[in-house]
């Protein structure tokens, strides 16, 4: 039971991935492309975390996963505000 | 059928290294291939089973090499032309180095490796991790060796500041705006990054782990701290910053005369093993911490300080 829950979830992961990496090498500018990334690469990285949360041996790990999401969303949501930045002033300075 | 898709990951992984290698040639390349090929290069040794190999490579090789690869490329000249001339004679080269590395493993006698010796002789080396073991104990002398490597690296960056500006601040003044989003980031991730790095260093005795990659997640937290505009990088001519740089490798030197006056050079008394461990790596993070940190800023570029 729990390995289905993984394989579809895992694999619903994959989908969003190779959805954002689409967006990423076929959307025309930087803030298009930020968007393919940080919105669908998430949802894939929570889709991920969840399926392997079922494969988890204790609730230590399971904490561990969620840190990892978290560590990443964070990340992920930083880093694209600062590209999205620089990308605008450069747009402005234009 | 598990076997089957074993196989058929490693085959896809080697693959991807193989093509980022290959990519890492191409112009306008380097750098991006270069990230990618530490961060490949960390899963492989996870599926070897060489986790300590694994988080060097993630800390040291994705995480910081990528930094240094992306600050030097932004030093450039936006136009610089990449070299052509002598192109085929690096091909050839690397080619023929390539052939006589691999020839060299096909031809080496079959052998366990010194994993047994190694194991026979945990007891006396003062850690339950055997690569913590072989690094701090059996082989302390290529780890002595590595931290000094680490200094010289950083004088050798202090040495292109301008003479100006020589003693000053390193590094470009930071432009952050107080409650932006950066600035926050700084606050959030130094206490999760601060408990990891720590962890790393106290796990390593027993567990994957030790005082290099500990070392680099404190750089990384110090370089966040620093990015957020929450503290400025020390005056390069700062004495504690220099004593703290040097403190490291300066302990490892004086615990392995130590062990000279007594016995031999480098070695640990196995009663005192564990403790001598502890403290040296304790020391040494402090010290590869602030090393690669100020790897990653860079030299001195503010004159207007005044010294300390």
């Amino acid at each position: 039971m729990s390995d289905i829950a993984t394989y579809f979830l895992t694999g619903l992961g994959m989908v969003f991935f190779f959805a954002g990496t689409v967006g990423l090498i076929r959307f025309p500018d930087t803030f298009s492309r930020l968007h393919a990334l940080t919105k669908a690469d998430n949802v894939g990285l929570d889709c991920l975390i969840l399926g392997l949360t079922f494969q988890a041996d204790s609730w230590a790990t399971v904490a561990k996963l969620r840190l990892v999401w978290g560590l990443a969303l964070l990340a992920a949501g930083t880093t694209a505000q600062l590209v999205a930045r620089t990308a605008l002033g450069r747009r402005r300075g234009r | 059928m598990t076997a089957a898709a074993e196989t058929g990951f490693d085959l896809i992984l080697c693959g991807m290294i193989v093509a980022t290698a290959l990519f890492c040639g191409a112009d306008q390349g380097q750098v991006r291939g270069g990230c990618l090929f530490h961060r490949l290069r960390c899963l492989r040794h996870a599926r070897l089973g060489a986790t300590d190999v694994a988080l060097a490579e993630a800390a040291l090789g994705a995480g910081l090499t990528g930094i240094l690869l992306l600050v030097a490329n932004a030093r450039l000249p936006a136009s610089a032309p990449a070299p052509s001339r002598g192109r085929a004679l690096v091909a050839v080269c690397s080619a023929g180095i390539t052939l006589v590395l691999g020839w060299a493993f096909m031809t080496l006698p079959s052998s366990d490796g010194l994993r047994e010796p190694v194991a026979a002789n945990l007891d006396a080396a003062g850690a339950q991790n055997p690569v913590t073991a072989v690094l701090l104990n059996f082989r302390g002398r290529d780890t002595l060796l590595e931290s000094v490597v680490l200094l010289a690296a950083l004088i050798g960056v202090w040495s292109v500041s301008h003479n100006a500006a020589w003693g000053g601040r390193p590094g470009l003044k930071q432009h952050v705006r107080p409650d932006g989003v950066l600035a926050r980031f700084g606050q959030l991730l130094p206490p999760v990054g601060l408990m990891l790095g720590v962890y790393l260093v106290w796990a390593g005795l027993s567990h994957p782990g030790g005082a290099f990659q500990g070392g680099t997640v404190l750089a990384a937290v110090a370089l966040l701290v620093m990015m957020g505009g929450w503290m400025r990088p020390p005056p390069v001519a700062s004495r504690w910053l220099r004593l703290v740089l040097v403190a490291g490798p300066a302990l490892f030197l004086a615990v392995g005369f130590a062990g000279a006056i007594t016995g031999t050079f480098l070695g640990l008394r196995p009663d005192l093993a564990k403790p001598l461990i502890l403290g040296i790596e304790a020391v040494l993070t402090l010290s590869i911490a602030a090393t690669l940190a100020l790897l990653v800023v860079g030299p001195a570029e503010d004159a207007g300080e005044p010294r300390d």
